[in-house]
């Protein structure tokens, strides 16, 4: 009964010196294939990867150790850094982006509407598309379409593609990636709104609230343990992005749309091995710390 | 995918709030009065089409691009509709990018990552769960977690080194990688649904002298049925569609999945657009087609993976 127990209650915190009773050995059976494939397959080459980030390595052959030098030139490469500062900046305007949209039709397919059921099956359809294949199509009515309808209508704004142009390529990539990641964060959104209890919005109506208010003061509060999910997933998945991107503008114009995963890959296929593991190392850094804040953020609130 | 709390067990209040909201999901919802006193709100109902049509304006054009003649393709006009109808798009992607050999190499990849990641992670949950009490296998939890901060670019380099020095660089090497990256997630997800199963269940069968082995398939398998539902429709995603991953690690052209033959028609052939666009949908409409059967449980896995990840 006391092993079911702290089974159930999971060790958090407590130690359990107690029951040193034998392992069944099917059961490192039932481990060891996931754990050893597991190590074979990333840490290992996690390990391999921060050893050559430390070497001239450029692949294939000989190398030599050569320190810290790959992270010092990185961090004065202007193009690691240009790739570093454009995706941060994409991955933030697209979070904000693409969760207050999300929201705002969570709270719309939540409503009292009709269609519901075939309005929210729709909204999930882009979850279901390969990236790199919509932005394909994206970038197909970005270079043709839209410019198309610009000239008809007479905006000179609309005339040129908007992916053809370095200052503004990245608002094709962020159209694309929102497009393709508002269903993930809607259906989130919509199961958080779901579990508010109707009675809290029926005494606020008595109280004299009106939908603004419900809105802002009941959905939104109440929801926030669902945003913080939702910002956290988002911006670590924006942060590889590479599918759409290579779709959509190969990260041109130039380089001004190189994300930073583009910018390792790339790297490899000119020879810069060590040199670009030194990046991936450096983000693999910046990942942790990303993942560390979430932690202490999502401890703190455990509502969910 | 990760905002656990890293201490397994959450409390069952807590486990019964999330599965029932997320329950309601596809069922319309516990919170928000649905049928009430009026039957919905039109204004409401308009704008949210407006905004569907964002949605399938591009899968829209897709479809009637793909079924335009080869002249008509190129007219400017991409929402037109196709007149003459025409399938020679259908039938020169076919043979372009070699369909059927790309359809077979998206079906293997996704198929075997979607089994093994169910398998893998099932199992390891499983030992894991049962053995909380030792280290070994508490360590393994964490160990295995540990890689949702690993995300494919960081280890991409050293992984496509090794796959290449290893005979890896094929399908088979996709596979083994794609069920590692969905593999601390599934673990999680498992790990989760295993410690609301209660012990006295297993202890009966025990008692009928079924082994642990048996005891797994028989009774532990068929109760893990809804999670495997959610961890599988993940894997099938992630596999199906990712480009990423088979583009850097599969070497030879022809062993290529779906997504990454389009490709093809970003250089040659870029003037023919209605075969382009057969092509995409060609790629495209097996998830969709999936998708379309599975509604329910593909909002409802997405959901449920989403929260308790």
């Amino acid at each position: 009964m006391s092993a079911t127990r702290s089974i159930v209650t999971g060790g958090g915190g407590a130690k359990t010196p107690r029951s040193r009773k034998k392992v069944e050995p099917i059961y490192y059976l039932f481990l060891f294939p996931a754990v050893i494939l597991f190590t074979l397959a990333i840490t290992v080459p996690g390990i391999i990867g921060i050893f050559f980030s430390f070497t001239d390595s450029i692949g294939i052959g000989e190398w030599e150790f050569i320190g810290f030098t790959n992270y010092i030139a990185a961090f004065s490469d202007p193009a690691i850094l240009t790739s570093f500062l454009f995706t941060f900046g994409f991955a933030l305007v697209t979070v904000i982006l693409v969760n207050v949209i999300a929201f705002l039709l969570a709270v719309g397919l939540t409503a009292k509407i009709r269609f519901k059921m075939g309005l929210r099956a729709i909204f999930v359809i882009p979850m279901v598309v390969s990236g790199i294949i919509i932005a394909y199509v994206f970038a197909f009515l970005f270079q043709n379409s839209l410019p198309a309808a610009g000239s008809a209508l007479g905006i000179p704004f609309l005339e040129t593609s908007i992916i053809a142009n370095p200052d503004l390529a990245w608002v094709g990539i962020v159209i694309v990636t929102a497009w393709q990641s508002i269903p993930g964060t809607l259906l989130i959104y919509i199961a958080g709104i779901l579990s508010i209890p109707g009675d809290v919005y029926e005494a606020a109506s008595i109280d004299g609230a009106n939908k603004r208010q419900q809105l802002l003061r009941i959905t939104l509060p109440l929801v926030a343990g669902y945003v913080v999910i939702n910002v956290i997933l988002g911006f670590k998945n924006y942060l590889n992005a590479y599918d759409i991107i290579i779709g959509l503008t190969n990260g041109g114009p130039g380089t001004s749309t190189r994300s930073i995963a583009m910018t390792i890959i790339r790297g490899f296929q000119t020879g810069d091995y060590a040199y670009q593991m030194a990046t991936a190392t450096l983000f693999f850094i910046i990942t942790i710390i990303i993942a560390v804040l979430q932690l202490s953020v999502t401890r703190g609130r455990s509502n969910i | 995918m990760s905002t656990i709390p890293l201490t397994p067990g959450r409390t069952a209040k807590e486990e019964t709030a999330t599965t029932g909201s997320t329950r309601s999901i596809t069922t319309g919802g516990a919170g928000a009065p649905t049928k009430g006193r009026k039957s919905g709100s039109w204004s409401t109902t308009i704008i949210l089409f407006l905004c569907a049509v964002t949605v399938l304006l591009p899968l829209y054009v897709t479809i009637s691009m793909a079924f335009k003649t080869g002249p008509q393709s190129v007219d400017g006009n991409a929402f037109s509709l196709p007149a003459p109808f025409s399938i020679d798009g259908f039938v020169e992607a076919w043979q372009l990018t070699r369909f059927p050999v790309g359809f077979a190499m998206s079906f293997i990849v996704t198929a075997g990552t979607v089994v093994a990641t169910i398998i893998l992670a099932s199992f390891a949950s499983y030992a894991i769960i049962r053995n909380w009490d030792h280290r070994l296998f508490r360590y393994s939890f964490f160990y295995l977690l540990g890689a949702m901060f690993i995300p494919f670019p960081v280890v991409a380099l050293p992984q496509i080194q090794l796959t290449g020095r290893f005979g890896l660089d094929n399908p088979l090497g996709v596979i083994i990688l794609a069920t590692m990256f969905q593999l601390s997630f599934s673990v999680l997800l498992f790990t989760a649904f295993l410690r609301s199963i209660p012990m006295e269940l297993e202890e009966s069968a025990r008692i009928d002298g079924a082994s642990t082995w048996q005891t797994f398939w028989r009774l532990i398998f068929p109760l893990l049925a809804p999670m495997s539902a959610t961890v599988g429709i993940f894997a099938f995603l992630y596999a199906w569609n990712d480009f990423m991953m088979p583009s850097l690690i599969i070497s030879d052209a022809d062993m290529q999945t779906l997504p990454v033959r389009q490709n093809l028609f970003q250089s040659q052939f870029s003037s023919n657009y209605n075969v382009a666009f057969a092509s995409y949908l060609m790629a495209m409409a097996p998830a969709i087609i999936a998708y379309l059967f599975a509604q329910r449980w593909v909002m409802e896995g997405v959901t449920q993976g989403a929260l308790k990840g």
